[in-house]
């Protein structure tokens, strides 16, 4: 063996041991990789795998759809389209901050402002950017493909008949929660329950695949409201026409099925659109027809004489002395326009006597008396069902001054809703059934119950009649073709310090056809500021107007045609 | 007998076993050294082709820069290893010209001058990774083994001199690792470890040195980043919290190829790059990723192996210094991916998407297959 190739050999052989040595250290290293590999592939793979699935993982709201409202003939009234609204995680925008100006652009929104809101954030996960975009307004942010921008779809409400019906059905908030009215009333029924879904994400939150759904968002069910439209427009535009000509504060008109004791239409001035959350404010959206109280005035009188034939002293053919056209209670002095000297109950009526009225209020029995009164519905909640109702005063018997029946007689010392009032005179109307109101499209009427007899009703129907022929206090509020029977009522307004001099409630309430009402309709005008205040020149027209219309629009038999002899209409009726 | 006749004749007697052998030696080829290099290179395209979002032209692309890269291995492998010697210092000269032009003229490129345009867009540290191991073997191959302190002296200053103009770049990534390949030669050349110790004390202030006058901010960050990643879940830790996540989340067998969540829904970043391994980790699991180490491994374990059976000084030292830098490029990815190392950027080799460094990785391993196939078959 050559010296050379000795050393060569030795050459190799040392430099396989440095290889060894240089090669084992790395092993080492490899070897602390693959621990590390196993440490968090096996031991530490739970732990991971969750932060995956948190990162990946996200539970997502499914809105649901609310119920629409219809009117009685199935037309709309509130209805929810599907609107998107932006929202973001401000953390994650937080990694693009160079492109906040381009995505206020495309909300539309401040740019400073917005970057400011972004910022006061920073902490939350949650931000709606912009609320109820229009879905290709949404698809254009979400275009920008921003990190941490993601879209939400929900419904938005419009209300396609506005301000028309805008008391009754009040309107939701942002969140499609009922705030007034139906929507509120019926927030449970319409509101649906929002659902969840679990969805896969990646890092700019863009949802990639719905994993599962988790629960299925329950939609709300429909509403069909009581109203209907038509009556509901004509009662709308002949009040706003109304309240302008009288210069009026407020108003407030409510048409009763007498059959059903659904609500046909109830409109009120000043109203508002509730498409528009600008005009949102109390003195606009209140649903003064429910929510405010009046004193009825004279307008209470046919439920006295109600309660007067009720208590057996009175008969229809009964006179009372009105002479010397005022009385004396303590110190009160209670009057007439004029003497009327002894005048009939139809005379008390139709000539809306003060003293006559309160002559045979004193006569009765309190506790008959407030019994009548409370069955009539007043000092009761109806069974509207409507947020913020009153419930009208009536005072208890037990409390009653000597000179409370006396005023009760003409309707002072008693606060009603325009609603309760009407309530009351449909139970005259259905000969003497008191029907629970209704907000909503009923299937079944109400049977009610009985609170007067027949006869008491049909009595005081006829001399309501009375008030509307010639020679009565309401002839403005008589209809062509129909017969009508009907009160009118002034009442001066109660304010602080006691009654005012200047400031009446101008009422009507009234029945039509007389002959078989179908219609019961009240009128209130509040605070008139012509010359006219008196509910015969204020609030009979418009009963007259509102009365006559709704009657051709259901067509309800006319019956008072002067060609016909009135027995073929009744037989033409009855049938 | 001698060792080296012995493995003669085992290979004149494993010559007739198939022509196909004789064809790769006479093409200059290793046959396992290549089949080693494939399948690397196949096992990273399929995971490649998952963490490109399955986009057929990136895939293409990557397909026809291997391509390149291995007939670039081919046409190295053709050059005897005493003509790479004698080229040795002009290559390495020319690094050097390269590299000062780059901090003179170089396009900036994310905040650092990495890149020169000579017709073709290059990056002069490629060279440098394959020159300084080169230039290190050349200095030690007349010269006796263990090299005097002299010497190595004039090696670190061959060495340190690429590596600080590939630091002012800033690009210390590839400094640290060329400095490896150099301080790798000394090592194989029988550097005492005595010294070994001495500087690995010395590395200490060095690491100091380095911390306070040479690493930006953001690779000081990388550090600390790394010490305590939930520091800033969202911002600097947030690559190595993702990459950890991906990884563990696969488990023993994966989510399965193209369907980690991970990966796929883009929370990993840079997951075609620097951080593929963590895809890998999170599709394939544990089996994928011991496979692929095992690849690796090999590879690395037949680099040595040709090293060991090197005819001269030169060779053997070249070809063990590119086998083990190799393995170093492996560890320090996988251990930056796997959260034990700080960031750097320095890709998976031959399975991270790009071109660049490639090409040099296998012009190393064209080196190491002319080695082992120019070696004189009938020693006097």
């Amino acid at each position: 063996m050559s010296r050379a190739a000795e050393t060569k050999q030795q050459t190799t052989r040392r430099f396989a041991g440095r290889v060894a040595i240089v090669l084992t250290f790395f092993v080492l290293a490899a070897s602390s990789l693959v621990a590390r590999a196993v440490y968090l592939q096996v031991l530490d793979k739970d732990f991971l795998n969750r932060q995956a699935d948190t990162r990946h993982l996200h539970t997502e709201k499914i809105s649901a759809h609310r119920g629409s409202i219809t009117d009685r003939n199935g037309e709309p009234l509130a209805i929810s389209t599907p609107v998107d609204s932006v929202w973001a995680n401000p953390k994650e925008l937080a990694s693009a901050v160079d492109s906040v100006p381009k995505l206020a652009a495309a909300l539309n929104l401040d740019s400073p402002l917005l970057m400011r809101r972004i910022t006061r954030s920073m902490d939350k996960q949650f931000l709606y950017l912009k609320r109820h975009l229009r879905p290709d307004e949404a698809h254009r942010v979400m275009a920008l493909k921003l990190p941490g921008v993601n879209v939400l779809r929900e419904y938005r409400r419009y209300y396609p008949a506005g301000e028309v019906a805008g008391h009754l059905i009040g309107f939701t908030s942002v969140d499609d929660d009922g705030q007034e009215g139906l929507e509120l009333a019926f927030n449970h029924w319409l509101g649906g329950e929002s659902g969840a879904k679990r969805v896969l994400k990646d890092r700019l939150g863009r949802p990639v695949e719905n994993v599962e759904s988790i629960r299925p968002p329950r939609h709300g069910k429909d509403l069909a409201a009581s109203i209907d439209l038509r009556l509901q427009y004509l009662a709308y535009r002949t009040l706003k026409a109304a309240i302008q000509q009288h210069h009026a504060d407020s108003g407030s008109i409510v048409v009763l099925d007498v059959l059903t004791g659904e609500v046909l239409a109830m409109v009120n001035q000043p109203t508002y659109n509730p498409n528009d959350r600008a005009q949102f404010s109390a003195e606009r959206y209140r649903n003064r027809a429910i929510t405010d109280i009046f004193e009825p005035g004279s307008s209470i009188k046919p439920l006295i004489l109600a309660a007067a034939l009720e208590s057996g002293r009175y008969r229809p053919s009964s006179t009372v002395d009105t002479t010397p056209g005022y009385i004396m209670v303590g110190p009160k002095k209670i009057e007439d326009h004029r003497n009327l000297g002894r005048i009939s109950l139809t005379t008390v009526l139709s000539r809306s006597s003060n003293v006559g009225a309160s002559k045979i209020a004193m006569s009765l029995e309190p506790d008959q008396l407030w019994r009548t009164m409370k069955s009539f519905g007043l000092g009761s909640l109806t069974s509207s069902g409507f947020p913020g109702e009153s419930a009208g005063l009536l005072t208890h018997y037990s409390h009653w001054q000597p000179i409370s029946r006396a005023t009760l007689a003409y309707g002072y010392g008693v606060s009603v809703t325009p609603l309760q009032l009407t309530q009351a005179f449909a139970a005259l109307g259905s000969d003497g059934w008191l029907r629970p109101v209704s907000l909503v499209k009923l299937d079944q009427p109400n049977v009610g119950e009985r609170i007067i007899s027949d006869d008491t009703a049909k009595a005081i129907r006829r001399m309501m009649e009375e008030v509307v022929r010639p020679g009565g206090t309401g002839t403005k509020a008589s209809v062509t073709g129909y017969r009508v029977a009907g009160k009118t009522g002034t009442s001066w307004k109660f304010a602080a310090g006691g009654y005012s001099e200047d400031k009446y409630v101008s009422v009507f309430a009234g029945l039509a056809p007389a002959s078989n009402p179908r219609l019961a309709i009240v009128v209130v005008i509040d605070e008139p500021g012509g010359d006219l205040y008196y509910g015969s020149d204020v609030a009979a027209p418009v009963f007259a107007d509102v009365m006559a219309e709704s009657l051709r629009l259901l067509a309800v038999p006319p019956d008072a045609l002067p060609a016909l002899d009135s027995g073929s209409v009744m037989q033409a009726m009855s049938q | 007998m001698r060792f080296s006749d012995t493995e003669q004749l085992l290979e004149r007697k494993a010559a007739p076993l198939g022509n196909a052998a004789r064809i790769m030696r006479r093409l200059n080829i290793d046959g396992k050294l290549l089949g080693g290099l494939l399948l690397i290179c196949g096992l990273g395209l399929v995971v490649l082709f998952s963490a490109v979002g399955e986009d057929m032209d990136l895939w293409l692309q990557q397909c026809i820069r291997l391509s390149v890269a291995i007939v670039g291995m081919f046409v190295v492998a053709q050059l005897p290893p005493d003509v790479l010697r004698r080229w040795t210092p002009w290559g390495y000269g020319a690094g050097l010209v390269l590299l000062i032009l780059v901090l003179a003229f170089g396009e900036v490129g994310q905040g650092a001058k990495r890149w020169l345009d000579l017709g073709i867009r290059f990056q002069p540290s490629e060279i440098m990774k394959l020159a300084v191991p080169m230039m290190a073997a050349w200095y030690l191959h007349d010269r006796q083994l263990p090299p005097k302190a002299g010497h190595m002296l004039i090696i670190a200053v061959l060495v340190i001199a690429p590596t600080a103009l590939i630091a002012m770049q800033p690009d210390l990534g590839t400094a640290l690792l060329i400095a490896t390949a150099g301080f790798l030669v000394l090592v194989l050349a029988g550097m005492s470890f005595w010294l070994m110790a001495v500087l690995g004390l010395m590395s200490v202030p060095g690491a100091m040195v380095l911390w306070n006058y040479f690493m930006q901010d953001y690779q000081k960050q990388r550090v600390l980043t790394l010490l305590n990643p939930d520091s800033d879940p969202l911002g600097a830790g947030y690559n190595i919290i993702q990459s950890k996540i991906a990884i563990g989340s696969g488990g023993l067998f994966g989510k399965g190829w193209t369907n980690g969540s991970q990966a796929q829904l883009e929370f990993l970043p840079e997951r075609q790059t620097d951080f593929i391994f963590a895809v890998m980790g999170e599709e394939l699991g544990l089996l994928g990723v011991l496979s692929l180490l095992g690849l690796y491994l090999f590879v690395v374990g037949r680099g040595l192996y040709i090293a060991i059976q090197a005819p001269d000084t030169y060779a053997r030292l070249l070809a063990g210094s590119i086998s083990l830098t190799f393995l170093v490029y492996v560890l320090v990815n996988t251990a930056m991916v796997t959260g034990i190392v700080p960031v750097v950027g320095i890709p998976l080799p031959l399975v991270s998407f790009g071109g660049t460094s490639m090409v040099t990785l296998m012009a190393g391993f064209g080196i190491l297959m002319s080695i082992h196939t120019h070696r004189k078959l009938l020693p006097h």
